[in-house]
């Protein structure tokens, strides 16, 4: 992918693009072949226009005024984007988000589409209108190349599938003939993992309390927002919380505010019956808080630093990491080794760099190295995110595992399958609150994702039931 | 696989090593074309460098330098390795040596309670002195490069205020320099003469100390960690539970501590004195040699002797006849080529970590399937 669109340099093989070969050294040798590509995290300015954004590194082809603004609508009425110039970006949603970063592919004359998992940030509504739109673009003889890890997308949106697994193709398939169920054993080579739990371990002795919790932030224009409004649940020993919702609707405010990386205006936490509220974050790892950031190359590891001194981070001040003011090199050495071997992190050794371990090794580090201190609650915020299928199955086993032994889980996902299955209560987060909540057990992804957006409130079950009960 | 561990941390031994070479070899290249455009032949220069350099009274002369510099490439690298720009070692110095050589020369007390209470008293001065832009950094967000800009021009104000007869400070016998009241002999540092070579100063052994030091706080201790962690990544090191606020002040004050220790060798062991003419700019020299010495204790040490060396020789070149000019062009050129030949190495390092990686995991993966086919 990255090849393709130039951004690196392939060892050997050839690239054809209409009929006559091509290489790239760069993104720009790409555009004027006429590739684009649409990158999974928005590159757009939040501060400029949609036109600005569209035009910005693009303003020899139509300048930057009416003729671009012209040409922005036409393309916007040809594909059916319904894109507005003259909006700021930050007061867009995701999926317009996303059509403005696919209308400045189309502007800069891209025959050729490369979508990166586009839909992972989409609930199921803005997904289908996302496929609406790359069948026009496809009616209009355009050339889609479309990745994804969701296999139901895949064969609703794709003519023709390639199935790579560890850098080699393994196969092609029709997606008229396919089942989802062959595609997912071609693509990890053996039977699939569902992400299904076993019988309910969820006792009666609550573990987190999070009360009355409440957040604002002012903004550079000294505007104040909520982020958290009345947030209020409890996670049992034994029980795994869900939170679904659209991301940015206060998901990553809540963890870090549970974490106390963010102080809260308001509210009370209770771990284990003891107040954390105004403990540092140190102190409140060290009473048993476990956690999988959400963006683990930004809060979950150090990438130059070895795998040893990654083991160490987070819980410098617990053994065998350290005793009393001084590291315990050689004890953090031998126990990285033991995490290595547990938690199948494929590595060459210790001694190699974070940054060198593919994503879903880079993973299983961190989630070893948080179940390594007995934590009480394990806070995952998109454990699998961007990892393979053969991590993700692990990355389950162990939350199913921490389950059983008796943890609080508090999972965030984006992953609707991944919540309904691991998950013993779901909750919607909205707009920083909590808006709705249901059974997993009966639930389906369809109506999870209207509650996403909004759309519905209260206890979500079939015959559609509103009163807001906390189970 | 314990080879092959064995084999990456060997490589990366040997990519530590290759930057710094290169960057040597380039500024040879480098130098010996200046030297040429000014008619002179390089060959002989370079030869004169090495026979004088290594001259006993000159290796005194290195060492003595070199403690000056390793104090301060230590100062920097502090601020270095928690990203900090410290370029305010400068005034701190600067400042702390005057303040103390200020209270030496009012001290009467015996010399082992007048010299440790001069050493404490200029730590804790550079200490202050980096504070004021820790503060401004913590509180404010104030760049920590800009105000200490600032601080190092007001700290040449203050002295040169205070530095005057009347004031904190006097007129020689001779009347011509002004300087501050001598330090009793009593509170001379230790020295050791070796004979017709020098003196070789004792406050070697301070910045030795202070080496080791440094070494065991960052790599053995959790302060150093969280530090470290600090300077790696901000973001992971607050989800880690490290006050990075709070760590940016801590460093900031060691680093003007450690800051105010670059005058006490010049001070204790050489002029006894605060005057004009004690050295500045010791603090940028600094810059240039922890950056050169990768932060790394040994390799600052190896810097800072290079520098030493550097100066020794190149002075011996003005003699005989070249153009001690000379002198800039080299150390410039080596920060230069430092500066790139890291990134360079750095990031072909990794690329190269990231292949052995894929490769040694591919390898695994095609034996574990041969098994099975076997089986």
């Amino acid at each position: 992918m990255k090849i393709l669109y130039g951004m690196q340099q392939p060892d050997e093989g050839t690239i054809t693009v209409d009929g006559s070969q091509v290489t790239f050294h760069n993104p720009a040798d790409a555009i004027a072949r006429g590739i684009g590509m649409v990158h999974q995290h928005f590159m757009l300015a939040d501060n400029l226009t949609v036109l600005e954004n569209v035009v910005l590194g693009a303003e020899k082809l139509y300048g930057i005024g009416a003729k671009a603004r012209a040409k922005i609508q036409e393309i916007s009425d040809a594909y059916g984007l319904n894109v507005r110039p003259d909006v700021l970006v930050e007061q867009l949603g995701v999926a317009d988000r996303q059509r403005v970063e696919i209308l400045k592919v189309l502007y800069r004359g891209a025959r050729t589409l490369i979508l990166d998992e586009p839909t992972a940030v989409l609930v199921p509504q803005e997904v289908d209108a996302l496929f609406d739109n790359l069948r026009e673009l496809k009616a209009e003889g355009l050339t889609v190349i479309f990745i994804s890890h969701k296999l139901g997308e895949v064969l609703s949106v794709a003519d023709e599938i390639t199935v790579i697994r560890r850098g080699t193709t393994v196969g092609t398939a029709d997606p008229k003939t396919t089942t989802t169920k062959q595609l997912a054993e071609l693509m990890v080579g053996s039977e699939l993992p569902t992400p299904e739990t076993e019988e309910s371990t969820v006792t009666d002795v609550p573990l987190l309390q999070v009360e009355g919790l409440h957040l604002t932030q002012t903004d550079l224009d000294g505007v104040e927002r909520v982020i958290l409004d009345d947030i209020d649940f409890t996670i049992h020993k034994g029980e795994v919380l869900g939170i679904a919702g659209v991301e940015g609707n206060g998901q990553s405010e809540l963890v870090e505010a549970i974490m106390g990386i963010r102080t809260p205006d308001a509210g009370v936490i209770t771990l284990d019956g003891a107040e954390i509220s105004q403990l540092p974050t140190r102190r409140r790892r060290e009473s048993g808080v476990g956690y999988i950031p959400e963006d683990r190359h930004r809060h979950g590891l150090l990438l130059e630093a070895p795998l040893w001194e990654n083991r160490i981070l987070g819980h410098v001040t617990e053994r065998p990491n350290s005793r009393g003011g001084l590291l315990d090199l050689k004890a953090a050495r031998a126990d990285t080794e033991r995490i290595v071997e547990a938690y199948d992190v494929r590595t060459p050794g210790i001694e190699v760099t974070a940054a060198s371990l593919s994503g879903g090794n880079q993973q299983k580090l961190i989630v070893g190295r948080e179940m390594s201190h007995e934590p009480k609650l394990l806070i995952a915020a998109h454990p699998t995110r961007g990892v393979d299928v053969g991590a993700q199955a692990a990355i389950w086993d162990h939350i199913r595992e921490a389950r059983r032994e008796g943890l609080a889980v508090l999972l965030i996902s984006a992953d609707l399958d991944e919540l309904i299955g691991l998950s013993d209560t779901l909750r919607v987060m909205y707009r920083g609150r909590l808006v709705a909540d249901a059974d997993p057990a009966t639930i389906t992804p369809e109506e999870l994702g209207s509650a996403m957006t909004g759309a519905a409130s209260g206890h979500l079950e079939h015959p559609e039931q509103t009163e807001d009960d906390d189970r | 696989m314990n080879k092959l561990t064995q084999r990456i941390d060997k490589e990366r031994l040997l990519l530590g090593i290759a930057a710094p070479l290169l960057a040597l070899v380039a500024a040879l290249v480098v130098t010996a074309l200046v030297i040429l455009a000014t008619g002179k032949n390089p060959g002989a220069a370079f030869s004169e460098m090495g026979s004088y350099g290594v001259a006993s009274d000159s290796q005194v002369y290195i060492l003595n330098k070199a403690t000056t510099y390793y104090l301060a490439g230590v100062a920097v690298a502090i601020g270095f390795r928690m990203n900090l720009f410290n370029i305010g070692v400068d005034g701190q110095y600067r400042l702390a040596a005057f303040i103390a050589a200020v209270l030496g020369g009012a001290l009467t007390a015996p010399g082992w309670i007048a010299i440790p209470l001069i050493i404490l008293c200029a730590m804790a001065t550079g200490a202050l002195w980096a504070a004021i832009a820790g503060f401004l950094k913590v509180t404010r967000g104030v760049s920590e490069v800009i105000s200490t800009i600032m601080l190092n021009a007001i700290a040449t104000s203050i002295i040169a205020y205070l530095l005057q007869p009347g004031k904190l400070a006097e007129l020689d016998a001779a009347g011509t320099t002004v300087l501050t009241h001598p330090l009793p002999k009593s509170s001379y540092f230790f020295s050791i003469d070796t004979g017709p070579a020098g003196v070789l100063w004792g406050f070697l052994f301070v910045a030795v100390i202070v080496g080791i030091a440094y070494w065991f706080v960052l790599g053995r201790t959790r302060f150093g960690f969280d530090l470290r962690t600090v300077g790696q990544s901000e973001t992971a090191a607050a989800a880690s539970g490290v006050g990075v606020k709070k760590m940016v002040a801590t460093s900031m004050l060691i680093s003007g501590a450690v800051a105010g220790l670059i005058g006490m060798p010049t001070l204790l062991n050489d002029s006894h004195t605060f005057s004009n003419d004690f050295p500045t700019g010791i603090g940028f020299t600094g810059i240039a040699i922890a950056l050169l010495g990768r932060n790394h204790p040994i390799g600052i040490a190896l810097g800072a002797l290079l520098w030493g060396f550097l100066e020794r020789t190149t002075n011996h070149l003005e003699f005989e006849g070249y153009d001690k000019e000379i002198l800039g062009v080299i150390q410039g050129v080596i920060v230069l080529c430092v500066v790139i030949a890291y990134e360079v190495v750095r990031r072909y390092g990794l690329k190269r970590q990231q292949q052995r990686v894929g490769a040694e995991l591919a390898a695994q993966a095609a034996a574990t399937t041969k098994k099975q086919e076997v089986a």
